[in-house]
């Protein structure tokens, strides 16, 4: 339920999530590789137990006010989530017949089976909504006519860009967009495609488009970008999946056009280019010189980003946009410029990712409630915090202090012949439990804390000269740059502030480098006057209701 | 004590030394002394000074004999060859070893009831013969494993953790090192790292007998108030003579500092000891003057630390004896069985 409560879909973000919080993992600064946070969520998802009895009950009471939800996608799902429990008369729309948004039609099935899809947006509309599918909205003066207290746009950016290369018309039959073609195989409206395929585009949507295209047929599969493999946009581990199922990726290849005859596509023909950096470092791709190179295909998929779309915004109802055709959103509240209509999601701000949707979506609904209230949107209340001492005996803590020595886990994957054999069928199994929990073992226990009071210490050393990390120094008290250089050991991230005690008695201070501390506890358990505490911090995110009201 | 052992996971900007090796390498098993112990902090100062000195683990043997600071050979260095003794008799099985093996590095670490009480005399001949070790003593004034007696170091009209006076004179191992011969003697405080580490790294440098007297306080039974031997006490009356730095042989480091302050001093093994003078007139070459500065000062109720007393050019019990200069071990049959005429020859010097 922890889970649920501010991801919302743990076992779809456990499958899917471009992962935000792994490169920040602490685990990542002492060693190669984070704990894999992500994939353990999705565990804690797999093997809950049936937690109908813990959702919040349909509320019987309105309390009047009506919301409409405009895209069934995680962000609106999410602001849903957040206001039904309140008594809010909430109207879903979403031009599909199911509700999911892009998590149903974007996500292939063989990362993310639509059992997970149906069960975790049933918890949310289980919720008690009035439900539109099918039904798009096409004007937003007409809804806004129908008298709603407020609207929240989550939308996301359906538009997939296209490529505008010579050729294009020509062969159009067999060159697809890879959005709208990904969500067509979803929807089984398309289970084939050619033996040779090109995907054109780097990021986590052309890996989705080759990776179903060698479940649909395509033998020769190859992912063509512009850039080099390093910048790609696509997260490490979706190109990893992808060369583990034999689609090379070729690197510093500008698309020039496509080649066809008689009608049929035959080919892309690219420019061979070369990264070049000025004096600031900035990258730009400039002809290499060498020959044009022509690969052969049967298919094209363009997976070259994606872009919003608002034609059923009329530009005469008050709502401003930008010079880009985006809607003015504020950043906080995600209100727009017209009061009662609120952005979230990739609608707000562009493309991002499915986790920020949901973030948009607390926050938004915190906003719609408060502006049902007639309270001012800015006045946002703190996050909850609380800390508590952990120790429990002399070296005996409520928390598991001990981390394990051992290197990442990898997922198991199912075999590549049968994985290839079916579009539907899910290729990552999941940890077991027993690696599951050894890879647990790996956290560092960011969420605990060394609290230290300089009044007990003695200046024994016992806490500098166990700790593993060299977090801790003894030392005369400087201004913050003086005393970095003192450090025991260099702080490598100088964005994590520096823990600094009072006074001593022989006049120095306790400075501790909290970058790379394990949490381990030995200077708690090393110290012979209890100067230090471990204690669990606990955040508490601010959702709409409670402490808003 | 800690239940759990020290995550192998370490900073990741940890330097090696020249042998490739971090300091964490140069460490033992997790404690089991109680939190807090001086001790600790003197293990601690022994891996760092060994990592500095870029000291192979396996060319280095730690003896000990019995006690809380005999203990400690297992919480450093754990690479290393370790012999822990019988109670007071960790000088003779050093000694012996030395003789046997002399190409590796002796460390002798030992407490106050260990060589100041049953193993006094043990102490005192392993120094007068000029063993090349370094001997070290966690000095705590106090029998910890025991609940917290006198020790024979505990000096005289101190107080129990009980607030009984002890009667008493206390031994001074600093003192009696100096009159058995010691080449190298010097006392510290394992409160003070920037002291200690450089002193061990001379000692260890230092060819024959050193000796270091450590004061080490024993958190559990002799940390409070009527205590000489606690944190407090010696914080306020430790007068340091002198600081030091050692520069090793290969090292191109100069350091620069004002003429008169400091005095460097050449080692055996080509490195340098640079030695800041803090008391004026102190002459660390001047055994018996040593002696005397240390007795008024002791008079006072100070503690006198520093590097005390060097001979650079001291000479260890291996070539007062004139022994063969390798290891017995690498001896072949070829040296050890000289043959008939060599016998014979032997036989006719005697007759």
């Amino acid at each position: 339920m922890v889970n649920w409560k501010s991801n919302v879909f743990p076992g779809i973000l456990g499958r899917t999530c471009d992962r935000p919080c792994e490169p920040a993992c602490r685990r990542g600064r002492v060693e190669d590789e984070p704990v894999a946070i992500c994939r353990l969520k999705r565990v804690a998802a797999d093997n809950k137990e049936d937690i109908t009895g813990r959702l919040p009950a349909p509320v019987a009471v309105s309390n009047g006010k009506r919301v409409a939800l405009i895209g069934a996608g995680p962000a609106s799902l999410t602001v849903a989530r957040d206001l039904a429990p309140l008594g809010y008369e909430l109207t879903l729309f979403d031009g599909e017949a199911k509700a999911g948004g892009m998590i149903r039609s974007q996500i292939p099935r063989f990362r993310l089976p639509e059992e997970v899809i149906d069960e975790e947006v049933g918890y949310v509309t289980g919720l008690g909504m009035d439900m539109r599918l099918g039904e798009r909205v096409d004007s937003l003066k007409a809804l806004l006519a129908e008298g709603y207290d407020a609207v929240f746009v989550g939308s996301g950016a359906p538009r997939g860009r296209d490529l505008d290369l010579p050729g294009r018309q020509e062969a159009a039959a067999n060159i697809h967009i890879g959005i709208d073609w990904l969500s067509n195989v979803s929807f089984g409206h398309v289970d084939k495609i050619g033996r040779r395929v090109i995907v054109l585009g780097g990021g986590n949507t052309a890996m989705d488009c080759c990776r179903t295209s060698r479940r649909l047929g395509g033998q020769d599969v190859k992912v063509i970008v512009r850039s080099g493999f390093e910048e790609m946009k696509a997260s490490p581990w979706e190109k990893e999946d992808a060369l583990h199922e034999d689609i090379p990726i070729l690197n510093y290849l500008v698309p020039k056009a496509f080649t066809h005859e008689s009608g049929r596509l035959t080919g892309v023909l690219f420019e061979k280019v070369r990264p070049e950096f000025d004096a600031k470092g900035r990258r730009s791709l400039v002809p290499s010189g060498e020959p044009d190179e022509h690969y052969e295909c049967d298919d094209v998929l363009v997976a070259v980003g994606q872009e919003n779309a608002f034609p059923w915004i009329e530009r005469d109802i008050g709502l401003a946009f930008d010079d880009w055709g985006m809607p003015k959103v504020d950043p906080l509240t995600f209100q727009s410029t017209l009061a009662k209509v609120f952005f979230g999601g990739d609608a707000a701000f562009g493309p991002k990712n499915i986790i920020w949707a949901v973030a948009h979506g607390h926050d938004a609904a915190i906003s719609i409630d408060k502006f049902c209230k007639a309270e001012d949107l800015a006045i946002r209340p703190p996050p909850g915090t609380s800390m508590t001492s952990q120790k429990m005996g002399i070296h005996e803590w409520s928390y598991d202090n001990d981390p394990a020595n051992d290197a990442r886990y990898r997922v198991p994957l199912l075999d590549k012949g049968e994985a290839l054999k079916d579009v539907r069928l899910e290729v990552e199994l999941g940890f077991d439990r027993a690696t599951a929990y050894r890879e647990t073992q790996r956290c560092l226990n960011c969420d605990v804390q060394t609290v230290f009071a300089e009044s007990a210490c003695i200046e024994c050393d016992a806490c500098v000269d166990i700790c593993p990390t060299d977090c801790i120094t003894f030392t005369e008290n400087g201004d913050e740059a003086d005393l970095r250089g003192r450090l025991k050991a260099p702080a490598l991230n100088q964005d994590q502030a520096l823990y600094v005690s009072g006074d001593l008695p022989t006049g120095r201070v306790m400075v501790k480098d909290e970058d790379v501390c394990l949490h381990c506890g030995l200077c708690a358990e090393r110290c012979p006057t209890g100067a230090w505490d471990m204690q669990k911090f606990l955040l508490e995110m601010t959702h709409a209701g409670g402490s808003c009201r | 004590m800690t239940y759990i052992t020290k995550p192998q996971l370490h900073h990741p900007q940890l330097k090696p030394n020249a042998l490739g090796y971090t300091r964490r390498d140069y460490e033992g098993a997790v404690s089991t002394l109680c939190a807090g112990c001086g001790h600790d902090s003197i293990s601690s100062a022994i891996i760092q000074a060994c990592y500095e000195l870029d000291l192979p683990p396996h060319r280095v043997a730690k003896l000990s004999g019995i006690g809380c600071s005999s203990k400690t050979p297992d919480y450093f260095l754990g690479n290393s060859h370790g012999f822990n003794t019988v109670h007071g008799r960790m000088p003779s099985v050093l000694t012996g070893a030395n003789l046997a093996n002399r190409d590796l590095i002796y460390l002798g670490v030992s407490g106050d009831g260990d060589s100041a009480s049953i193993g006094l005399g043990q102490f005192a001949h392993s120094i007068r013969r000029g063993v090349n070790m370094l001997y070290i003593v966690e000095n705590n004034g106090v029998y910890g494993l025991t609940k917290g007696q006198f020790s024979a170091t505990s000096d005289k009209g101190s107080k129990s953790k009980k607030g009984v006076v002890n009667h008493d004179a206390g031994i001074d191992l600093v003192s009696l090192a100096l009159q058995m011969g010691a080449t190298f003697v010097a006392r510290s405080f394992s409160g003070d790292k920037n002291q200690l580490v450089p002193l061990i790294k001379a000692a260890l440098s230092h060819k024959g007998a050193a000796f270091i007297d450590c004061i080490s306080p024993c958190v559990q039974f002799n940390n409070h108030a009527g205590s000489t031997k606690s944190y407090d006490y010696v914080r306020e009356h430790n007068e340091a003579v002198n600081r030091m730095d050692l520069v090793p042989a290969r090292s191109a480091i100069t350091i620069d500092y004002a003429p008169g302050e400091t005095v460097p001093v050449a080692q055996h093994d080509g490195s340098v000891l640079h030695l800041h003078k803090l008391a004026e007139h102190y002459d660390p070459s001047d055994r018996v003057g040593a002696l005397a500065y240390l007795q008024a000062r002791q008079a006072l109720g100070e503690i006198v630390t520093g590097l005390l007393f060097l001979d650079p050019g001291a000479r260890d019990l291996h070539e007062n004896l004139g022994t063969v200069d390798v290891p017995l071990n690498t001896l072949s049959e070829r040296e050890l069985g000289p043959g008939a005429a060599a016998l014979a020859k032997i036989n006719a010097s005697l007759r």
